[in-house]
């Protein structure tokens, strides 16, 4: 951590907060509070310079237009790379997961992604709609991806990266792989929101920021009975 | 009427009949599907000869349908589609039914505005708002806009009444700069009726620039568009006509929006020629709407109901519910939309304070949605369970669309 309290900033919300991605933003923080962690967060608008000097850094999810401008504005701005360089952790959910990448494609022509992970982008037969659950890299200790994914993307990952989980349900990276991740840099197709359905990975990202191995765990309840829920109706769609 | 479509209007009358008589639905949707198959061209068939209003948008589309009818229902009967059948074989079906009419409003569902719009030709189609709805296959917001936008072109006789609160509304009521100028623009009276919700138009539809906002005035920071001054606004619980008169607008629905459905109701039927001072009359007889906001007694408690089917809808429900022991019921079927996500959209703040019970099959998505908002709830697993433990008195549930349905089966299909 880079000061006394944990500094988490939400990228662009006036462009990239589609699919309920307040909620990544809002669970973090919770959950940083939970364990007593002052927490300061920012939303940092497309018009306004991003900070480096933050510990995590969420991009969230977008339709074609402001997902072009929101690349284009990261790159002209230089923040979120000076932030990587540092150590920051980045975590990003679909449209912004995507241009992480060397390029995406949007409105019909290919984009210059912001060269933070070693993947590209096109787009894939069909829209991939529907629920999303995947196992996920062992190295990491997280359990299975719980997620719902909507999008028209497909991404193929290089050698520099790993996929953050092979697929059991939905179509993610390519209908085998879903997401990608790199030291602190994290990306996925999974909304729902994808901490919402995975405090596990929230604690991950935490874990990452702040450099503590053992965090105080938490009563996740409500969690657990909403990816129980999830994996049981998951199920009987297959049986059907 | 040509003689084919005398028969598909008629069969159209019988299927509706027969679908109530058998119990199978209030046959707004079957009696238009069989009519249309029968004669493809039967809603322009019944369109014709008559003067007919549209209204669209995201919100508030289904109240402020059956307030525009009330409010034109006193130059004459009006066929409306009161039931929230908004697609073709709805609008087929209300006109079928109500036989010859001189007048017919019409709630549209926003996808299908441009193919209303061609086959009903309308005197005036108002454009309530547009943010996110059914998130896993509805139009994106600004696609929306542009839809409507190239609708509207296509027919520049029909008289627009638009929201100046909504920048999507009033960029797609505004010809493209490229219009050809020797076609006059249409006319256009601006309507504004408060919006709460802003997370669908920070982004500019005209040039991609950040929209800035301050009080109720909003303007692009790269281009001219801005909010236009309305002739028609919303002031305490009355309405602000284009003369500047106020009129008390006495309703039997709750919360503020409907006092600004009431305001867009009565530009609607002015553009007929009604004078408001007369339409404000016609207002108050409208009591629940498809059964949005009906009230139920039931084992001492008075159960109130409120639909809420997007993100802003969610906070217009928060305004208008009491501070009063509240369920809260969400599905994600194919009507409601599979993605819940949405739910994070919507700050449930305003329910703290007040006894909070969820239920519905995604009732866990919106207990760990509560939960990270500070928000303390119980999970009940049936409606009945539900009521037997609110305390006597007012109980509000606020659901989403097949949520809202299946309460209301409970409650004996109450309109």
């Amino acid at each position: 951590m880079s000061t006394e309290s944990l500094r988490i900033v939400w990228i662009y919300p006036d462009l990239l907060s589609t699919y309920g991605d307040r909620g990544n933003m809002l669970i973090l923080a919770r959950r940083a509070r939970q364990r007593g962690m002052p927490v300061e967060v920012m939303e940092v608008r497309s018009d306004q310079r991003l900070p480096a000097t933050a510990d995590i850094y969420l991009i969230g999810g977008g339709e074609d237009g402001p997902q072009a401008l929101g690349a284009q504005r990261l790159l002209a701005d230089g923040g979120l790379h000076r932030a990587v360089a540092q150590g920051s952790v980045v975590f990003g959910v679909c449209a912004g997961y995507q241009l992480l990448g060397t390029s995406f494609f949007a409105k019909g022509t290919r984009c210059a992604g912001l060269e933070l992970l070693d993947f590209s982008s096109d787009r894939g037969p069909t829209r991939a709609v529907g629920e999303l659950a995947g196992d996920v890299d062992p190295r990491l200790g997280v359990p299975a991806l719980s997620g719902f994914e909507n999008h028209g993307g497909r991404t193929h990952l290089g050698p520099g990266v790993s996929p953050l989980a092979r697929v059991t349900t939905g179509v993610g990276n390519d209908g085998a792989t879903e997401g990608a991740w790199r030291g602190k840099l994290l990306g996925t197709y999974s909304h729902g929101p994808a901490l919402a359905r995975n405090p596990a990975l929230a604690d991950l990202l935490l874990r990452w920021a702040t450099g503590v191995h053992q965090l105080q765990p938490l009563d996740d309840t409500w969690s657990d009975r909403l990816r129980g829920e999830r994996r049981a109706a998951v199920a009987a769609a297959a049986r059907a | 009427m040509p003689l084919r479509a005398k028969v598909a209007s008629s069969v159209s009358r019988t299927a509706a009949a027969l679908s109530r008589a058998a119990g199978r639905g209030d046959g707004s949707v079957i009696g238009g599907w069989i009519g249309l198959k029968i004669d493809p061209d039967l809603l322009a068939h019944l369109s014709a000869g008559r003067a007919i209003a549209l209204v669209s948008g995201t919100n508030g589309k289904t109240t402020t349908t059956r307030l525009a009818a009330a409010a034109v229902g006193v130059l004459g009967r009006v066929a409306t589609n009161s039931f929230g059948a908004n697609m073709p074989t709805g609008h087929t079906s209300a006109l079928a039914k109500a036989g010859s009419t001189p007048y017919a409003v019409l709630e549209v569902d926003e996808h299908y505005l441009a193919q209303v719009l061609e086959a009903t030709e309308p005197h005036v189609v108002a454009l309530l708002n547009l943010s996110r709805d059914q998130l896993d296959r509805a139009k994106e917001v600004a696609m929306m806009a542009q839809l409507w936008r190239a609708a509207l072109v296509r027919h520049t006789n029909v008289r627009i009444v638009a929201n100046a609160d909504d920048p999507m509304v009033v960029w797609a009521a505004t010809p493209p700069p490229n219009h050809d100028h020797r076609i006059a623009p249409p006319h256009v009276t601006w309507f504004s009726a408060g919006q709460r919700w802003h997370d669908d138009s920070w982004v500019c539809p005209e040039c991609g620039s950040t929209i800035q906002r301050s009080g109720e005035q909003w303007w692009c920071s790269g281009c001219p568009l801005r909010r236009p001054e309305p002739q028609w606004t919303v002031e305490d619980d009355g309405v602000v006509d284009p003369t500047g008169a106020w009129h008390k607008v006495k309703l039997q629905l709750p919360g503020k929006v409907n006092v600004g459905n009431a305001a867009t109701a009565l530009a609607v039927a002015a553009e007929f020629g009604v004078r408001p001072v007369d339409a404000v009359l016609q207002l108050g007889s409208v009591t629940s709407v498809a059964g949005r906001y009906a009230q139920v007694d039931r084992d001492g408690r008075n159960i109130r109901l409120l639909l809420a089917k997007n993100p802003a809808s969610w906070l217009e429900a928060f305004d208008m519910a009491d501070q009063a022991p509240t369920l809260l019921s969400i599905n994600a079927r194919d009507p409601d939309g599979l993605d819940t996500s949405w739910l994070f959209d919507v700050d449930f703040a305003p329910l703290r304070g007040r006894q909070v019970l969820i239920t519905g099959d995604r009732a866990y998505d919106l207990a760990v949605r509560l939960e990270v908002n500070d928000v303390p709830f119980q999970h009940v697993r049936t409606f009945d369970e539900a009521v037997r433990t609110a305390p006597p008195g007012r109980l509000e549930v606020i659901a989403n669309y097949t949520a809202f349905q299946d309460i209301r089966a409970e409650l004996d299909r109450v309109n």
